[in-house]
Parts: C-alpha cells; structure tokens; sequence
C-alpha cells in the first residue's frame, strides 16, 4: 500500500467525519424548525440569521454544563455508554459510497471509505452494536427509568433488526451482491432503482429504520411521558450531548443507507446523456445523493412530528406479526417473480 | 328504558376494516396534514422587533395633564375618585399659595395624588368624570414590580413632564 493511498482515504475519512458531525450538529436545528413550521410558529431564530448559530449555542452550552455521575452508578460503564453509542453511530458510514470515482490528474480516487464486499452485513454489525451504547448507559445509571428504557431499547432493536435483515435479503436476491458499492453502481439512471422492484421490501425497511433510530413512533426509549428520559435519565452535560448526536448521526447514516440501497444513491436520471465529463457526474452526484439524504432526514422529522407513539404492546405485535410475515412474504415473492423473469423474458 | 331526551346515542364501535387496519392510509392522510400547515402563514409576532400597534382607545397608565403654561390641571375636585368604581385614587388637596401660580393652574391642588394600580381596573370613568381634562389614560402598559407599595404611583410617576407648547411636534394632522 501506497503512502498516497492511505493519505487519500485518510483525507476522505476525515472529510465524511466532519460533514457527518456538521450533518448531525444541523440536523437538531432542522429538527426544532419543522417542529415549528409544522405547528404554525417560528423554531428558533435568535441566535443568527435564520437561527444558524443556534447549534453552536447548544453544543457551548452541553460543554459548560455541570457534569453529574451519580453516586450509585456504575463509573466505567456510565462514562463507556455514549462513548460506545457515538462511536458506532459514526462508523457505519464507512462502507456508503458518496459518489463515483473523481480524476485528479492521473489518479481516480474513489469516493467510498471501505468497498468491503460485504458491506451490508458490516452495517448490521455495527448497528447490532449500536444497542450496546444505550444498554450499558441505561443499566450503569443504577436508575430504574433507565434501566427500563434500556430493556425496550434492547428488545426493540432486537425485533426490528429481523424485520430489517428479512427486508434486506429479498434486496440481496435481486442485487446478488452485498458490497453497497456495486449496489448503488447496479441501479444507474432512474429506472433501475431498487425502489421500482422492491416496494414493499423498502417499506418494512424504513419502519425498521424509525424503529433502530429510536424515533417516533418508536422512541419508547426514551419516551417521556412514562420514563423520564429513559435511558439517559442520569445523564447530564456532554454525555446527554453525545447521545442527542449519536441519535441524529444514525439518522443520516440511516437516511444515507436507505438513498443507497433503493434510492439510486448517487445515481440521477439522465446522468449519462447530458454530455458531462465524468468528473461533473461525480460533483452532481454527490449533490443529488445529499439531495436524497437531506429529503429523507425531513422524512423523519416529519413523521416525528405527525405520528404519536406506539404502546409498547403494539410495538411488539407491529414487529414480530406484521413486519416478519410481510418481509418473509417479500422474500417468497421475490423468489417468485425472479424465477418468472428468468425462465420466461 | 327509554330515553326521554330523545337525544342518546348508542355510538357503534365497528372493527376496522382492511384499509383501516393497514394504517398507511391514515399516515399518509396525517402527513398531508401536517404539511400543509408546513407552508401555512406564521400567525407570531416577533416582539422585540415587532410591535403590535395599540388600539386608538387602549386605555394604559394614567397621566396627569399640564395646560399650556407648563402648570398642573389638576383642582383636586375628588370627582375622579369618586367615580371610580375600583377605588384605586386618593389626593390631599391643598391651596395655592402666593408665587405658585406658575405651578398649579387653579386656587386649589392635589398636593398628594395616588392611584393603585392592582386596583385600576382601568376603565377610563376618571377621565370622563374630570371637568378640568386633568387625567388620561393614554400611557402604555403598567409594568411589572416586586413590591405591592411600588404599585402605588404618586405624583412623581403620574405627572407628565414638563414641556415647552412651541417645541411641540406637530404629528396628528
């Protein structure tokens, strides 16, 4: 391995780091502003031109705020917790292919981190990991609220992650690949999109989705109304900041995942007949991938700010009866379908 | 038993049906919903920046009236707290003496002249009671205080400064 090479992806490394906090850092901002437009009043905007500073504001604040572990906590363990949950939250992102390959001179530098072969499963990994962050934080506060936010954490990741996977594999039937790379390369243009084939395997996975990210409707978590804060009840000053973050993080990563895998990722209608060098349809690309990105964390803020919480019953039946038997059912028909087209067209 | 009313209602509570159950429809029907408020007007006012302008008969803090000379119009007659249903106005009346016709327009004055304000209900009968158009109501809001002795105004809060009629702005034409 080159020194250039390492050096390269180091830059692209840091690079999705930063636009991946920025992201996070923003999409809180975002989130209080459609909360507001939606509910006919203006979010915040004291702190700079359209509120843009507020972010800063909140972050300066989370730093400055005067940091409890409780005497009765586990030490280790409360300090790991949101260093876990952000770390997780902030590697899966390696394996999303941000664009095609850029020339520079006379290198082509690929716009993806890590085209691990398997990547999807690499995605699954760490999210299943992801758990582990809110678990261990809910369970060293010695809190009962929390602990009982950290037990429906757990369970619901666990339940919904087989309704995810089960989505995914009749994805896998129709890519035959599992690196996320060849996955977005595969759906060029605008009809070969994952989308057109796999409707109902898209819906299961961003209800799954909502449900890994702890949103609403299935922030049951932290849920308010019944448990305090849920799992970060104990928690106070930067380590809150680091959950808040972590949670907006999985939702880009998430949204950057779901633009990949149905949505085309980079790919744009017409992106080879406009007569654009190959470096254009990269830079245009990566735009149009964010385009889809950014549509999708307003998705979530969206929904978040329509749709009331799940019980806790009804989360378990939506997971285990509706989700599982669809997702199997899509596998099947995709089976189907699949062996139509090949012995027939 | 019958309802004698006439206006019971047995409210049937049907199982949903496939459509229903599939709750997608109503997702989509609370999205739209919510959207649209989404590109609706912002009924807020952002003060600070914003002031809303104040009705042409907004009634607010009390302001005792000079006449043209700079001298005080209040004869202390009483009639404004009288008339006040809240009891808000107290005075002591005292005489002009030799040398203060500059300072008190009649023979008689309001030596002490204080209005609660938790009691003023502002309903403006002082100013229609007066017969020497030494009162009105045409200040802004009462502020806030700590103290209830600090909402008893005297005559240092109510009395409107002093000002020179040919220096007058002329605004309302």
């Amino acid at each position: 391995m080159e020194v250039a090479f390492i050096l390269e992806k180091l830059i692209l490394v840091v690079i999705v780091f930063v636009i991946t906090l920025v992201i996070a850092m923003y999409s809180t901002l975002a989130e209080r502003k459609i909360a507001g437009f939606m509910q006919d009043r203006h979010g915040p905007d004291r702190a700079g031109i359209f509120g843009l500073l507020q972010p800063l504001c909140d972050g300066g604040k989370f730093f400055f705020k005067e940091e409890i572990i409780p005497a009765y906590a586990h030490k280790t363990l409360f300090v790991l917790g949101p260093v876990i949950a952000i770390i997780t939250a902030c590697i899966t992102s390696a394996v999303i292919p941000w664009g095609q390959e850029l020339t520079i001179g006379d290198r082509t530098v690929s716009l993806q981190v890590a085209d691990v072969n398997i990547g999807v499963l690499y995605v699954f990994g760490v999210i299943a990991l992801g758990v582990y962050g809110i678990m261990l934080g809910g369970w060293a506060s010695n809190n009962k609220f929390a602990l009982m936010g950290a037990i429906r954490a757990a369970s619901q990741s666990i339940s919904y992650e087989i309704g995810m996977g089960l989505s995914l594999i009749a994805l896998l039937m129709v890519t035959g690949t599992l690196s996320v790379g060849e996955i977005v390369a595969q759906q060029s243009g605008f009809v070969n999109w994952n989308i057109w084939v796999q409707p109902l395997g898209f819906l299961i996975f961003i209800t799954c989705a909502f449900a890994e990210c702890n949103r609403v409707p299935f922030d049951l978590p932290e849920c308010e109304t019944e448990l305090v804060g849920g799992y970060h009840t104990e928690y106070s000053s930067m380590k809150l900041g680091l959950y808040m973050f972590s949670e907006y993080i999985n939702m880009f990563v998430s949204s950057a995942l779901m633009a990949s895998l149905y949505f085309g990722g980079y790919n744009f209608p017409f992106m080879y007949d406009l007569g654009l060098s190959s470096n254009w349809i990269t830079i245009i690309g990566v735009i149009v991938f964010f385009l889809k990105i950014f549509g999708f964390i307003f998705f979530f803020m969206w929904i978040r700010w329509t749709l009331p919480r799940f019980r806790y019953d009804q989360l378990m039946n939506l997971g285990w009866k509706v989700l599982i038997p669809l997702a199997i059912a899509n596998i099947v028909l995709t089976g189907v379908f699949s062996i139509i087209k090949d012995t027939y067209f | 038993m019958q309802s004698l009313s006439n206006r019971k209602r047995v409210i049937e509570q049907k199982p949903m049906n496939i459509w229903e159950r599939i709750y997608l429809p109503a997702i989509v029907k609370g999205l739209s919903i919510t959207i649209k408020h989404f590109f609706k007007k912002i009924p807020t006012i952002k003060y600070p920046e914003q002031i809303r302008p104040y009705s042409k008969n907004f009634r607010g803090q009390h302001s005792l009236k000079r006449d043209e000379m700079g001298r005080e119009r209040c004869t202390a007659c009483g009639l404004c707290a009288l008339s006040c249903p809240a009891e808000a106005i107290t005075m002591v009346a005292a005489e002009r003496k030799k040398g203060e016709e500059h300072l008190y327009r009649e023979e008689k004055y309001a030596a002490v002249y204080e209005i609660n304000m938790l009691r003023c209900i502002f309903c403006g009968l002082c100013e229609e009671a007066c017969p020497k158009e030494a009162i009105y109501l045409d200040g802004s809001h009462v502020t806030a205080d700590y103290l209830r002795k600090d909402f008893i105004y005297g005559k240092d809060k109510l009395v409107e400064p002093k000002f020179d009629i040919t220096q007058l702005k002329q605004e309302n034409k």
